[in-house]
């Protein structure tokens, strides 16, 4: 599927792909910690970000990917976004409160408290879903035909 | 109203196009065609955030990966004779689905049953406890917090089956050059 000596000779796409991947990547960080006040949140700030990443492999090609994130970090990434949601909860539990109620978080502003899980569980479903996009990728565009 | 009507014109136009192309490339260019008209669909019913998903998911990621998968395999698709059992399955499927919206409330309505059941009480407390703007956050995280974590757990899981079936096997095969 990439054929990066091909793509890298192609100027107009590999300038405007350089000029594009870091808003794209700033984008998806608005999409991530907005989304309380805008449209959004983790799932779709997590796809935007993976996104980006898309965009760099299928120009410079996948080696190049991985050797911004490697196959082990994406891994990685994958279990700890699904850990940092499920650990909120068992943290709220630890402060005496139901599962996954954020106002536990701060007992003395219970609004803040609300805010703060909030934020965590999102930061978790984005890192999920970024590291699940990219795991997805790499395995498909890795492939070879045979 | 009319930018709806044309966006479900072009809908319909592009899934008949893409169900009697045999050239698969140009059908996986058109479903991401698809998937971004219904975002602008999406977006014109308020439903942002579905629409920003839409986009993302179905235009963005979702297109790469048919044509990573179409890499792999022929460009062309088969002719294949016409049969008449699945045309038939289909359009009863179908003929169920239509009658099936007779019967829905319509688009809007405040009388609906979703709009009586727990959806004014997230309204009035997403601003009363939370006070945030986006009500849609505070279902997604709080009031169906459960729901998201399984659905991330879901992620999860796609993504280990993914690695599981085809990034194993790469391996092994890199293992054995000889």
């Amino acid at each position: 599927m990439l054929q990066p000596q091909r793509m890298r000779e192609k100027v107009v796409l590999r300038v405007v792909a350089q000029a594009l991947i870091p808003f794209i990547l700033l984008f998806a960080l608005y999409v991530q910690f907005h989304g309380d006040y805008g449209p959004g949140g983790g799932f779709q700030a997590g796809v935007i970000f993976a996104a980006g990443f898309v965009l760099y492999a299928l120009i410079f090609g996948l080696d190049r990917l991985e050797a911004v994130v490697s196959p082990r970090l994406i891994e990685v990434g994958t279990a700890l976004g699904l850990l940092l949601y499920a650990g909120v909860g068992i943290a709220t539990m630890l402060l005496q409160a139901n599962y996954l109620d954020y106002k536990a978080l701060d007992p003395h502003d219970p609004g803040h408290g609300l805010h703060l899980g909030i934020l965590l569980v999102e930061f978790g479903v984005g890192l999920t879903v970024t590291s699940s996009m990219l795991a997805i990728f790499q395995a498909f565009a890795g492939r070879r035909h045979d | 109203m009319p930018i709806e009507v044309l966006l479900f014109a072009f809908l319909l136009v592009i899934a008949v196009v893409v169900a009697r192309l045999r050239d698969l490339f140009a059908a996986a260019m058109l479903t991401g065609i698809f998937s971004l008209l219904s975002a602008g669909l999406f977006t014109l019913m308020d439903a942002v955030d579905v629409a920003f998903t839409e986009a993302a998911v179905g235009a963005g990621v979702s297109t790469v990966l048919l044509l990573g998968t179409l890499s792999l395999c022929a460009r062309e698709e088969r002719e294949k004779p016409l049969r008449l059992l699945p045309l038939v399955v289909v359009g009863v499927t179908g003929a169920a689905l239509l009658v099936g919206t007779l019967d829905m409330p319509h688009y809007g309505d405040p009388a609906a049953p979703i709009h009586q059941h727990v959806a004014p009480d997230y309204i009035a407390g997403t601003q009363r406890e939370f006070g945030l703007p986006n009500v849609v956050t505070a279902v997604l995280a709080s009031y169906r917090g459960f729901d998201t974590l399984g659905e991330t757990a879901v992620v999860f899981t796609a993504a280990v089956g993914v690695m599981l079936l085809l990034v194993e096997r790469r391996r092994q095969r890199g293992e054995r050059p000889h």
